[in-house]
């Protein structure tokens, strides 16, 4: 049964090597499932891959994400390059259905050579934190250069799956807020390139000047040093490609300190270990849930009702049975 | 499989901009639980096609409002076949009943018409499905 899986894995994974899109698009669906099958296939293209810059884009919904990442594939297109798209879009939570619209912002300035796979939240987020290193890897591993992976910048995990690239943009607009949300704001600290979109629009400088003073705060408590880096701010209009090249530029000079300072490395390694730290909480996290429905938790669900232990401990109980049946 | 989740292709194909059914259609489908994949106005076959197997897609949705169905929904499906994909094809706007017949002849799975309600709308898209599964 395993061995069936695993020959059928990599059949489909040698022919994606050789350029078969209908396979590679199938080893998508394969990781997207999750399960034995993903797994083999990760492991696989993981051996393999380690290459490609990976570019996050995100911001908030409305922003201009989709229209900017189409207007980077054609420059990217133009350029030669063969890049794939992962487009990430959240999943109803009540049905499970999602509505893929990334495509229609990006198809028309596609080049023949690149390759989009829209992908959706499926309202667990473990899920989402494997699928999409996964099929990082197997893009990487089938010769994909660069990867941009897109996500709406809400939620950690959508937050942190953008953050995890070797090059994070987010998008930003007029009008989403004062000096102060500029500081506060998690997902601005993951940016290694501000894009302020919409740039024709009232307030268009006002976001500029938020987000400089931001930095310039950096520089003043010392982040800035620390980091060797100053995030570069730049004004973009995605409807008309006004701005599309400054970003390019910025994505390659960042690509290039990456490099020049060894900190490419570094970021690869975080988001290896990042993906081993998912994996490990998921799989504790999975056997713990069938604990904890099984007539053991339920005895310790009982004890919780009767106050006689705390949640904390009844949790502590639970990951203790575990590992001393392992 | 049970688990697998439905993912599908809904587009319109050349130059027709009524795109109230299709979005309709849309929401329909997720609501049912399946994955959209919304390529929107103005696609080609080829687009169609290069999404299809990009999104691995399960089935492909063509709105059709400007009387074009006879000659591009059989376009639509040799290029289907003509690529090796094994995917329905759901035709669904503004046919004529007389035209069914010779679409079915042509290889789309099923035609939706303005007065289909939803749940006709998923199971037509179910069982075009399935009935590919089987074959």
């Amino acid at each position: 049964m395993t061995s069936s899986i695993s020959d059928a894995a990599t059949t489909l994974f040698q022919s994606a090597v050789k350029g078969e899109r209908r396979s590679l698009g199938k080893l998508l669906t394969a990781i997207e499932r999750g399960g034995d099958q993903a797994e083999i296939i990760a492991g696989l293209a993981h051996q393999v891959s380690g290459n490609t810059h990976v570019v996050g884009i995100t911001g908030a919904p409305g922003s201009g994400k989709s229209t900017l990442t189409g207007r980077l594939l054609k420059l990217f297109s133009e350029a030669g390059d063969k890049l794939a798209v992962l487009a990430v879009d959240p999943s109803s939570p009540l049905t499970g259905g999602a509505i893929l619209g990334d495509r229609i912002r990006m198809d028309d300035l596609a080049g023949e050579e690149s390759f989009i796979r829209s992908m959706a939240t499926r309202g667990h987020s473990g899920g989402l934190a494997l699928a999409v290193p996964a099929a990082i890897q197997l893009f990487d591993a089938v010769g994909y250069e660069p990867v941009i992976i897109e996500t709406v910048g809400v939620g950690q995990v959508e937050v942190d799956v953008a953050g995890a690239a070797d090059t994070t943009v987010v998008v930003v607009t007029p009008g989403m807020g004062d000096a102060v949300q500029a500081n506060k704001a998690g997902l601005l600290e993951v940016a290694d390139i501000f894009v302020v979109n919409k740039s024709d629009r009232p307030g268009a400088s006002d976001a500029r000047r938020d987000l400089e003073l931001m930095l310039d705060l950096g520089h003043v408590s010392g982040l800035e040093q620390m980091t060797g880096y100053r995030p570069p701010i730049i004004m973009a209009n995605s409807l008309d490609g006004t701005g599309a090249d400054e970003v390019l530029d910025a994505i390659k000079s960042h690509a290039e300190f990456l490099r020049s300072s060894g900190k490419i490395e570094i970021r690869r390694k975080e988001r290896l270990v990042m993906e081993i730290q998912n994996r490990i909480e998921l799989l504790i996290g999975s056997t713990a849930s069938v604990t904890l429905e099984s007539d053991l938790g339920a005895s310790f669900v009982t004890k919780v009702l009767d106050r006689k232990i705390s949640p904390a401990e009844a949790a502590k109980s639970i990951v203790a049975s575990i590992t001393a049946n392992e | 499989m049970g688990d697998h989740q439905q993912r599908v292709i809904l587009a319109k194909l050349g130059l027709d901009g009524h795109d109230r059914g299709i979005k309709v259609v849309a929401r329909i489908l997720r609501d049912a639980g399946m994955e959209v994949i919304y390529l929107g106005l103005r696609q080609t076959t080829a687009s169609i096609v290069a999404a299809a197997e990009e999104e691995d897609a399960d089935a492909i949705g063509l709105s059709m409002h400007n009387a074009g169905h006879l000659t591009l929904g059989p376009k639509m499906a040799e290029a289907i076949t003509a690529a090796g994909l094994d995917i329905p094809l759901i035709i669904g706007g503004i046919v004529p009943d007389e035209d069914v017949e010779e679409l079915m002849d042509a290889g789309i799975a099923a035609v939706l018409g303005p007065g289909a309600s939803a749940e006709e709308v998923v199971a037509t898209v179910q069982n075009a499905i399935s009935a590919r599964d089987k074959a």
